[in-house]
């Protein structure tokens, strides 16, 4: 028998190559293991285990926390795709927990409550990739170089609402537009304006696009609603709320599934968008205050 | 030659990526009628259980079906190994394969994602540099099957006639060879 060659586990390549395995796809947010069956069975890439959705989290209120280990073990149990779970922004214990339950991604999020005002986690020195979310290229910037092997717009969870996500894409997307076009004297300021690390802006200024994959989350409710984040330039696309709020989750989820494939036909996001029941209700920007946006949670 | 990448879920850009820096032209392959404009197909890594719902749904699988027993070159990596297989082993029961090349994949055989590795390996272009996502393992191999890299011992890059699997990902090591090796040694097999 010859012998195994060296390997090297959790590197930058290989963390960033998983996020690169899930483009084209659909996360979705499940709180059971019956609802991730569901996602699974509909053509999720991914699942997201948590507690509680969003729009509950919203509607209860209080800290919301990383989910029990047993709930998260029942997930994993159940499905064959990755599966992902949240930790508390800063809270770099839940993320050590998380990584030794075997999840295959955490979202540091700021859809929990923040454990740390002014520190991200130090997600170099794990060996699980993160996921970090951001509303403009700075903020990217900074997850990345936290070593965020993914960045989500944050939208706003649990609103079924996209157009808070459609602002961040729209930023990020837009200013990595603009710095290519930048001379290498402006790129000083682009740094000092996006308050980013110089070589990752000059990194952007040479390939024209991020890093890492970008995906979108926070609001999706719709086929339509994937089909535009994908238009606009995400890679991918969450869905929290959005599925399991709806009136019937699992034709919404095979359509959502569908449409973030065939992002540029209408022809198939018209047919895929029939007859789906109601889509989960949603909430107007200007009917939460700003110390529910949980968007601002991050620095 | 048109290289078509399937393009329903998975890492379907860095394989174009790579494709064109070799100046091969790609097309992304959605629907029947694209995969009808191209002379070889790459199967992506992703989510293996995604991709053969959405080939269902898409109305692709049939015709990508003739066109793998006609002899057209095709090239599945990871999870687009796992779709070209005989036999998928911890699959979903509802999971289809194309049964292009005479092997039995085990999905996620070497664990989860903090066990996903990179390591060298030894193939027909010389050392290669794999990574292993989440990655499947080739428990089986019919006669016809010809081993073209293996990572120890075992075999991780396989060829039957005009079909070649690699249970790694030559997309994300910043070296076409493998996928030249594809265009350029396979473009004119045909199945005898």
């Amino acid at each position: 028998m010859s012998s195994t060659p060296q390997t090297s586990v959790g590197t930058q390549r290989v963390k960033r190559g998983l996020a690169e395995m899930l483009k084209g796809g659909v996360i979705m947010d499940v709180v059971t293991p019956e609802q991730a069956k569901v996602a699974e069975d509909a053509g999720a890439c991914a699942v997201m285990a948590l507690e509680r959705v969003p729009a509950d989290i919203r509607r209860d209120g209080g800290v919301a926390r990383m989910s029990d280990p047993e709930m998260i073990e029942g997930i994993k149990a159940a499905v064959s795709i990755p599966v992902m779970a949240k930790a508390r922004i800063g809270h770099f214990v839940e993320a050590q927990i998380l990584e030794s339950l075997g999840v295959d991604f955490v979202d540091e999020s700021e859809v929990l409550t923040p454990a740390d005002e002014t520190h991200h986690i130090d997600k170099f020195s794990f060996t699980v990739p993160f996921v970090c979310g951001a509303t403009n290229l700075g903020e990217a910037l900074r997850r990345i170089s936290e070593g965020a092997c993914m960045i989500r717009s944050k939208g706003e969870a649990g609103t079924g609402n996209i157009v808070e996500a459609v602002r961040h894409l729209r930023s990020i997307l837009g200013d990595i537009r603009k710095i290519t076009q930048a001379d290498s004297a402006e790129l000083f300021e682009w740094a000092k304006r996006l308050q980013a690390p110089l070589p990752l802006v000059q990194e952007i200024a040479e390939t024209g696009k991020l890093m890492v994959p970008l995906f979108c989350a926070g609001g999706i409710a719709t086929p339509a609603d994937a089909a535009l984040a994908m238009q606009l330039g995400a890679e991918a696309v969450f869905v929290g709320s959005g599925i399991f709020k709806s009136d019937d989750p699992a034709p919404r989820a095979r359509a959502i599934v569908q449409a973030t494939t065939n992002f540029r036909d209408p022809k198939v996001l018209a047919e895929v968008s029939r007859g789906l029941g109601a889509p989960m209700t949603g909430i107007g920007m200007d009917e939460i205050n700003d110390a529910q946006r949980f968007a601002q949670r991050g620095w | 030659m048109r290289v078509g990448v399937l393009a329903l879920q998975g890492a379907f850009a860095a394989h174009a990526d790579c494709l064109s820096s070799l100046g091969v032209s790609t097309t992304e392959i959605r629907t029947p009628q694209q995969l009808e404009s191209v002379d070889a197909l790459l199967m992506p890594g992703g989510e293996s259980t995604t991709m053969s719902q959405l080939l269902e749904i898409s109305g692709l699988f049939d015709p990508i079906s003739d066109r793998i027993s006609s002899g057209m070159p095709v090239f599945g990596t990871c999870a687009g190994m796992i779709l070209l297989a005989t036999e998928v082993l911890d699959g979903r029961p509802d999971q289809r394969s194309f049964g292009a090349i005479d092997i039995s994949v085990r999905r996620n055989a070497f664990g989860r994602q903090v066990d996903s590795f990179e390591a060298e390996i030894d193939s027909t272009v010389g050392p290669f540099h794999g990574v292993f996502i989440r990655a499947p393992r080739i428990e089986r191999m019919g006669d016809g099957v010809e081993v073209l890299g293996r990572f120890g011992a075992e075999p991780v890059l396989v060829r039957q006639k005009n079909v070649l699997a690699a249970s790694f990902h030559p997309e994300l090591a910043g070296d076409a060879r493998l996928h030249d090796y594809f265009v350029s040694s396979m473009s004119t097999t045909r199945k005898s």
